[in-house]
């Protein structure tokens, strides 16, 4: 099965190896010929205005756009979920997103990098998996056709922090850096149902 | 899950940041305006400094943290990652800088080394940090001090690619080294490089550093950019090369798209053609102050 992986800018090296571990074939996404014959698409963590700008300037903001209303699956990791989301807060002024999740996240929610944190999340269907929240967004608000998979309390109350819509996923922390693969797992083998 | 279970400033949180910024472009500026065009132009992170590399040169001096205010301007005026340079060995400004919020620090050669001994304790921080090296040893010396990131020193202010090149190749260089050492060599080998031997092995068994290795200094073109990223360099940082060349926009806008695609050389042609003149540059072997030898 091949799923591609955005791959402009982030940690695409960690996402390839995790969708080799699961035994799908891993497709580096530069350019829109790229996007024939997936089966899914990630859009892995890293910066998400640098990202946004380089899907501008190579010609893929539009492709994958495209792709994702016709119902190509999505999963969103970090910066990949801020691309995905409805809306943007604290972004930049001409942040731009794919609205293909209905969920508002706030860029750097739970802060700057001395206050990015690990910690144990409780995954619907799989238990304790470690999250790895790096200026992680954050769910702010999200519609009644979300499911939440995951949630976290910051101190602040419980906030979602693994999300589906359908055939879009999204996530604020990085299950790409650690070896537990449980997380991908799931969203490849929602591709092998389809 | 509650917030007790919660840690920061891990080894993890702090090294994946770094993986954030692989195959991106850091942007040395000196003022929120250049900030902002770094931002716009697709950078990954900047670094706020008070004089780019090639104004330390010029100006001579001791060149020291920047001021605080000036690092708080540019926070308020972008989303992405903020760096800041402390002197090497001087842990009170890095304090200070972590205190700052910045994202980074930078303990850099660029600025006067504030102890000849000692570079500064990076365990007993919260806030990751990037150094410098021109080899193998080096590069373990500074992640056995707790260094997240690693990034060759090239020559700053210099805008010639030759050292960071030379920086590159010498590490790749050792690594092959070690990976061909039978296991019974890789004390002596370790002695040798003058660096931690659990990081030796490591080094002998994956065949890269434990942490990302971007590459700084002397970064002045696009293709400047492609070389160094084919050379297994995962990011560019770019000091003086951008505002001090020409058109500073075109010239930040053709770096992060040719760090994109650097293996697509039609790409980086693209991106080179008419884009003025880079910074004037300058001889290495002719500097009066080897910056890279700062450091040890």
């Amino acid at each position: 099965m091949r799923v591609g992986v955005l791959a402009l800018q982030g940690d695409v090296r960690e996402h390839t190896a995790t969708l080799r571990a699961l035994g799908a074939e891993p497709v580096a996404v530069r350019r829109a010929e790229h996007l024939e014959d997936l089966s899914g698409v990630i859009l892995p963590g890293g910066e998400s205005t640098a990202i946004a700008h380089l899907l501008a300037t190579s010609g893929l903001r539009e492709p994958l756009a495209k792709e994702i209303e016709s119902g190509l699956p999505v999963f969103g990791t970090c910066a990949g979920l801020i691309l995905l989301s409805r809306q943007v807060l604290d972004g930049r002024a001409d942040q731009w997103s794919y609205a293909a999740l209905d969920v508002a996240v706030r860029r750097n929610g739970y802060g700057r990098q001395v206050a990015s944190f690990e910690t144990t999340l409780d995954v619907e269907g799989l238990g304790e998996v470690p999250g790895v929240f790096i200026r992680a967004p954050k769910i702010e608000s999200w519609g009644e056709s979300v499911d939440v998979l995951a949630t976290h309390d910051h101190g602040d109350g419980d906030f979602p922090v693994l999300v589906r819509q359908g055939s879009v996923w999204g996530c604020a922390f990085h299950p790409e850096l650690t070896s537990d693969t449980r997380v991908h797992e799931l969203f490849v083998t929602s591709l092998a149902d389809r | 899950m509650s917030p007790e279970t919660s840690s920061t400033g891990s080894q993890l949180v702090k090294r994946g940041l770094a993986d954030m910024l692989r195959g991106g472009v850091i942007m040395d500026v000196v003022n929120p305006e250049q900030a902002k065009i770094a931002e716009d132009a697709g950078a990954v992170a900047v670094m706020a400094l008070e004089r780019v590399p090639s104004d330390i040169r010029r100006d001579g001096g001791v060149a020291r943290m920047s001021d605080p205010q000036m690092i708080q301007e540019i926070q308020a005026t972008v989303t992405i990652p903020v760096m800041a340079k402390a002197r090497i060995g001087h842990f009170a400004e890095a304090q200070i800088l972590q205190a700052l919020n910045v994202d980074y620090i930078d303990e850099s050669e660029v600025l006067t080394p504030a102890d000849e001994e000692n570079h500064i304790d990076k365990w007993a921080f919260t806030v990751p940090f990037v150094c410098g090296a021109t080899n193998l040893g080096e590069a373990l010396r500074r992640i056995g001090e707790g260094a997240c990131l690693i990034r060759s020193k090239g020559e700053a202010g210099t805008g010639n690619v030759v050292e960071a090149v030379r920086h590159l190749r010498t590490i790749n260089a050792q690594m092959r080294r070690l990976q061909s050492a039978d296991s019974s060599e890789l004390f002596a080998l370790a002695k040798d490089l003058g660096a931690p031997l659990p990081l030796v092995r490591e080094v002998a068994e994956t065949g890269h550093l434990p942490v990302p290795m971007f590459c700084a200094g002397g970064i002045s073109t696009p293709a400047d950019a492609s070389l160094v990223l084919q050379l297994g360099a995962e990011a560019v940082f770019v000091g003086s090369g951008i505002f001090k060349s020409e058109d500073p926009t075109r010239m930040a806008h053709a770096i992060v798209e040719a760090t994109t695609h650097f293996r697509d050389a039609d790409v980086v042609a693209k991106v080179s053609t008419g884009l003025g003149a880079a910074m004037r540059g300058a001889e290495t072997a002719t500097l009066e102050q080897r910056l890279a030898e700062r450091g040890w």
